[in-house]
């Protein structure tokens, strides 16, 4: 059973939870953006939290199936067109062979997800099925879907769940304002008090530059703090002898606008980073559209940990509908 | 300032609730990436439950963890006693290789691109990028650059950025480093092998992209290999890890169209030798210590 893709969207990867172990050489861990999201949609087809589906940026593929084949899509707020009918999302979806299955224009978030019974079946490399497609590596030959690729689907591993929706209560909100939790750290000793007042007291948007790597906000700048450059770090108040970054880390080239990154990161640079988005609202992150009106919320560590159990704790139940 | 094995205590602190950030010092220099390197190894070998990556830099060092395994000050604790026994260890050594590099200098490929990122994106738009490196190190020219670029080895003292790129750091005094800014804002193409310079750093891009530092030449052999056709990538698909040391070799356009044509046949292997990484004689005497390290890399097979 396969997928044959008649038009890819502005961007659609094969995804996965990602593949962690690797950064130190330079390769991402990639995976889904908004890892929740992907998990119910698996969740609905009767998959595992670890089978890769297709994630979509802002506009989706065209695709038809060759077989009858259960679908979901989740996440972003887009209408899910069967033969040009639209159905729900966050809900299970039994498609005929020869049926094609599109998407309407985005009315909120920026990527959504489409699940199918049996999981997308490329070869996992270095343990994972997650396209990193500057290294031309996973998904499907290490790129973003074309038109005419024919992207396979594996074999049902588990029984479909007698749930056949998401409830509401469980699904995200996409709102066009965003609060972050950060924690304070890195190099934020290079800011000063005027510049950390800034990034967590003031308003910054989200711009159309954001994508799987990092997400750009303008807003008021940021100001360093004045220091002789040490050896090797370059002649910016910004610069550090290039460091490894921690995945939701938060850099201002030159002062101006910050940048978070995500899921495929560049594993190191020479920006000094001066927080970073707690794990539990990586996700959260990854469902802002452009222009999304975004505060960044300074939390302790304790307070970051608490989140990321009540995150656990979100996905436990949906894994236990 | 000169280099010493001396530095005070690193700096610990947390990229979120997942990151563990160890900074051994904010200035480049040999004991800080030694530190950082082997403080890496010794957590590696630890193979803690919870440590899921393990990333020495430059200078600092970076730690994934999954803190539902293990507790974030647990890890701290855990590398503190590392960074104390690498402290402690009088011997400042480690056993390496020495890969040789062949590079085409001046190459077609890469002056392209500097020729299409010039207005609004470089310095000195009205030259090359070897030009400008031989100028603000005042040195004679080009050529010149290119002699001190390759005669010295370097030492791989970070391996990140995208898949299997190196930074590499010059075992020279830090009166003989090359330094060359960053380009001013970065570009949007950088040919794959592209060697490019920004700051003190050398690196080796492995792959076509974004990119800010000076291009000087193109390496004529892969360094990531994703699909392990060759020998040299049979265990891993990236060639360099930190500690590493590189000899550039300058080649000729001939010689580079001969090294592509064994790597197209999937003949290709990099020459190299194991030596030893010795920080205290490379601070005390760098040219007595790197000749004999280009003496083990002569006396390896081809």
């Amino acid at each position: 059973m396969a997928l044959t893709i008649e038009q890819p969207g502005l961007l659609t990867t094969v995804q996965d939870q990602g593949r962690i172990g690797y950064y130190h050489v330079g390769i991402p861990q990639g995976g889904a953006m908004d890892q929740e999201s992907a998990q119910a949609a698996n969740k609905l087809v009767g998959n595992t939290a670890a089978e890769a589906v297709l994630e979509c940026t802002y506009t989706g593929p065209v695709l038809t199936v060759d077989a009858p084949t259960t679908i979901a899509v989740t996440g972003a707020d887009v209408p899910v067109l069967v033969n040009g009918e639209e159905h729900p999302a966050w809900r299970r979806l039994e498609l005929a062979a020869g049926d094609t299955l599109k998407f309407g224009v985005l009315r909120g978030g920026a990527r959504f997800y489409l699940a199918v019974r049996g999981g997308i079946a490329v070869p996992e490399v270095l343990g994972s099925r997650s396209t990193y497609a500057i290294g031309r590596l996973g998904g499907l030959d290490g790129r973003k879907l074309e038109a005419g690729d024919v992207v396979p689907v594996g074999e049902p591993t588990g029984l479909l769940p007698e749930v056949e929706e998401i409830p509401e209560r469980l699904r995200p909100a996409f709102s066009r304002s965003l609060e972050l939790r950060i924690m304070w750290g890195l190099y934020d000793h290079l800011l000063t008090d005027e510049g950390r007042r800034r990034l967590v007291e003031e308003e910054w948007k989200l711009t159309p530059v954001a994508d799987r790597m990092g997400l750009r906000f303008e807003g008021p700048g940021v100001e360093w703090i004045q220091r002789r450059q040490p050896f090797g770090a370059g002649s910016d108040p910004s610069n550090i002898v290039d460091a490894g970054y921690a995945v939701g880390s938060i850099q201002v080239p030159g002062g101006t606008q910050p940048i978070v990154l995500h899921r495929d990161a560049v594993s190191g640079g020479g920006y000094a980073m001066v927080g970073t988005v707690i794990s539990a609202d990586m996700d959260l992150l990854a469902r802002a559209a452009p222009g999304t009106v975004t505060r960044f919320r300074a939390v302790s560590m304790d307070e970051a940990l608490q989140a990321r159990r009540e995150r656990t704790e979100r996905l436990e139940e949906i894994w236990a509908l | 300032m000169t280099e010493t094995l001396y530095l005070p205590t690193a700096r610990y602190t947390w990229g979120g609730d997942e990151f563990l950030f160890v900074e051994f010092d904010e200035a480049m220099n040999l004991t800080a990436n030694y530190l950082a390197t082997t403080v890496a190894q010794g957590l590696t070998a630890l193979d803690l439950d919870g440590v899921v990556d393990v990333c020495p830099a430059n200078a600092s060092l970076l730690v994934r963890f999954d803190p539902d395994v293990i507790k974030a000050e647990d890890l701290k604790r855990r590398t503190q006693e590392l960074e104390g026994q690498a402290r402690e260890s009088t011997q400042y050594t480690a056993e390496t290789r020495i890969i040789e590099v062949p590079v085409w200098y001046q190459d077609p490929y890469t002056a392209e691109v500097v020729a299409r990122f010039r207005e609004g994106y470089h310095q000195d738009p009205s030259g090359t990028d070897l030009d400008y490196a031989a100028k603000v190190n005042g040195l004679a020219d080009a050529a010149e650059f290119i002699r001190r670029h390759h005669e010295s080895p370097w030492l791989v003292s970070m391996v990140g950025f995208v898949a299997g790129l190196p930074f590499m750091y010059q075992l020279v005094p830090r009166d003989r480093q090359l330094e060359v800014p960053k380009y001013l804002s970065p570009r949007t193409d950088t040919p794959p092998l592209t060697v490019g310079h920004g700051g003190c750093f050398a690196c080796i891009y492995s792959v076509r992209g974004a990119g800010g530092y000076q291009m000087f030449g193109i390496a004529a052999a892969p360094i990531y290999d994703p699909e392990q056709h060759l020998h040299d990538f049979r265990d891993f698909l990236i060639l360099f890890r930190p500690g590493d040391l590189v000899k550039f070799r300058p080649v000729d356009e001939a010689e580079y169209r001969s090294i592509q044509q064994q790597v197209e046949e999937g003949t290709w292997r990099y020459k190299q030798a194991p030596v030893t990484l010795d920080v205290e004689a490379a601070l005390a005497d760098p040219d007595s210590y790197n000749r004999t390290l280009l003496e083990a890399l002569d006396g390896a097979d081809d």
